[in-house]
């Protein structure tokens, strides 16, 4: 116990400075994940052929393969072209990895919503991208919130991969920081703890999002 | 105002609608009739092109309709539509169900958009629930909300898809009585329904179809008291019983 305290205090300023890490690349790979993933599920609800079929080969090959493999072939591969630091490399993987997940998040989600929702946009003289704009969208958003909040969880957690690119991520440090004080067990497990608090902390932002956007809907609006 | 001629649609192996031509002239008000299946909503849904006709001539306000190249968007402005399940938006208020099309399909200003909703609003006795969204609202009164959406197009004709099929039975003659508003106000107007009472006092005339085909049409008088086909008097001496 005293060992873990001591461990925790002498690398307090390490690993806050590894956390900011952790949640740069989180933020900025899930922020390009969705906008990955919104052009993969139109893509794939086009109705084009070639389209369905770019997003469906993509899906496949990225969920049919390890993130550790895709990080490293994309890093590796990239410094064959252009000269990428480590943290944009990482995010940029991290991002194509998550945005297989979320592409098929935005397509069910999509397609969850009524028929009947597109139909009465388009009776009204509503263009198609018009009604997905003002009308689908909005819906389906509120819906992907949870499998989202989900995907976000599991995408900083996936960020510690980016530790074997050299990057001080929480995990990162964590490898540093066992090397040199020869306490595996009490580094790792508190390593373990500031992504416990971030995922925590992660939570509790997206149910308050999910219940402000629910409670919304069975109140008064005044303008 | 509708001509339609010699209309097929199949949906795979079904043909669901063979060779029907029916005409609807302006500020009349045409009820169609039949069991379920036998093509109603299906040729309600080909007058504003959310199905697209395999065959014949659609022609509206004058206008031959070939979907291939005509804007349907501009086409479906004039044609109001009404759905047995309201399609009302859900993250959207009352009032903003009602302006949506205005402000981003024709672009009206948002303050007139406004001024006509409330008027719409009123109209169909709402206007208290402009500022409400549609899950706090009955059946009934999300049907109407969907009727005064459709009327802030200012549609040449509204088209009822089964507007009281999925309404408690006491929620029905609200509904009616802004159907009948709108018909005594001079609107153009289908109507599929299996409100029989309505279809005779509302109706200039009324449609039999059975099995994707026109089996009868004529004033009410003579559709109900007179049929002159055996499939309609079966039909009407069932719903009727």
């Amino acid at each position: 116990m005293v060992i873990i305290y001591e461990i925790f205090m002498e690398n307090l300023s390490a690993f806050m400075a590894a956390m900011v890490v952790t949640l740069k690349l989180t933020v900025v790979s899930l922020v390009l994940a969705m906008f990955i993933g919104l052009l993969i599920a139109f893509f794939k609800i086009s109705g084009n052929r070639l389209l369905y079929s770019i997003a469906q080969l993509y899906i496949t090959v990225i969920r049919g393969t390890p993130l550790i493999v895709q990080l490293m072939f994309l890093y590796f591969g990239i410094i064959e072209l252009v000269i990428l630091p480590a943290f944009w490399a990482g995010s940029l993987a991290l991002a194509i990895h998550a945005g297989a997940y979320i592409a098929e998040i935005f397509r069910g989600t999509i397609q969850s919503i009524d028929r009947g929702q597109m139909e009465a946009a388009r009776s009204l003289g509503m263009s198609y991208p018009l009604a997905m704009r003002r009308i689908i969208m909005p819906q389906a958003f509120k819906r992907a919130i949870p499998p989202l909040g989900n995907q976000f969880i599991i995408g900083l957690k996936d960020s510690s991969l980016v530790a074997y690119l050299g990057v001080p991520e929480i995990y990162g440090t964590a490898l540093y920081v066992q090397a040199e004080n020869f306490n595996p067990f009490q580094t790792y497990l508190v390593a373990g703890f500031y992504y416990l608090v971030l995922v925590i902390i992660f939570t509790f932002l997206v149910n308050k999002l999910e219940n402000k956007l629910n409670v919304e809907e069975n109140e008064v609006k005044y303008k | 105002m509708i001509k339609i001629k010699g209309l097929n649609k199949s949906f795979g192996g079904l043909h669901v609608l063979k060779d029907v031509s029916i005409s609807v002239g302006k500020r009349k008000v045409v009820v169609l009739i039949g069991a379920s299946g036998s093509g109603k909503s299906t040729l309600l849904r080909c007058i504003n092109f959310l199905e697209i006709k395999d065959s014949g001539d659609v022609i509206l306000m004058g206008k031959q309709v070939d979907p291939q190249k005509d804007d349907l968007n501009k086409i479906r402005q004039n044609v109001g539509m009404v759905f047995q399940h309201f399609n009302l938006f859900p993250h959207k208020t009352v009032l903003e169900n009602v302006v949506e099309a205005p402000i981003y399909v024709k672009g009206i200003s948002r303050q007139d958009a406004k001024e006509t909703a409330i008027m719409l609003l009123e109209k169909v006795g709402l206007s208290d629930k402009a500022c409400v969204y549609p899950a706090q609202l009955s059946g009934g009164q999300k049907q109407r909300v969907a009727i005064a959406r459709a009327l802030a197009m200012n549609p040449q004709i509204m088209l009822f898809d089964e507007p009281t099929s999925a309404l408690d039975p006491e929620l029905v003659g609200e509904v009616l009585q802004v159907m009948k508003d709108l018909a005594r106000d001079g609107m153009t107007m289908v109507v599929v329904t299996h409100e029989m009472g309505f279809a005779r006092e509302v109706a200039d005339r009324v449609v039999y179809m059975d099995e994707g085909r026109i089996v009868e049409e004529g004033v009410p008088q003579e559709i109900f008291h007179a049929p002159q086909h055996v499939r309609t008097h079966a039909f009407l001496s069932q719903v009727l019983a």
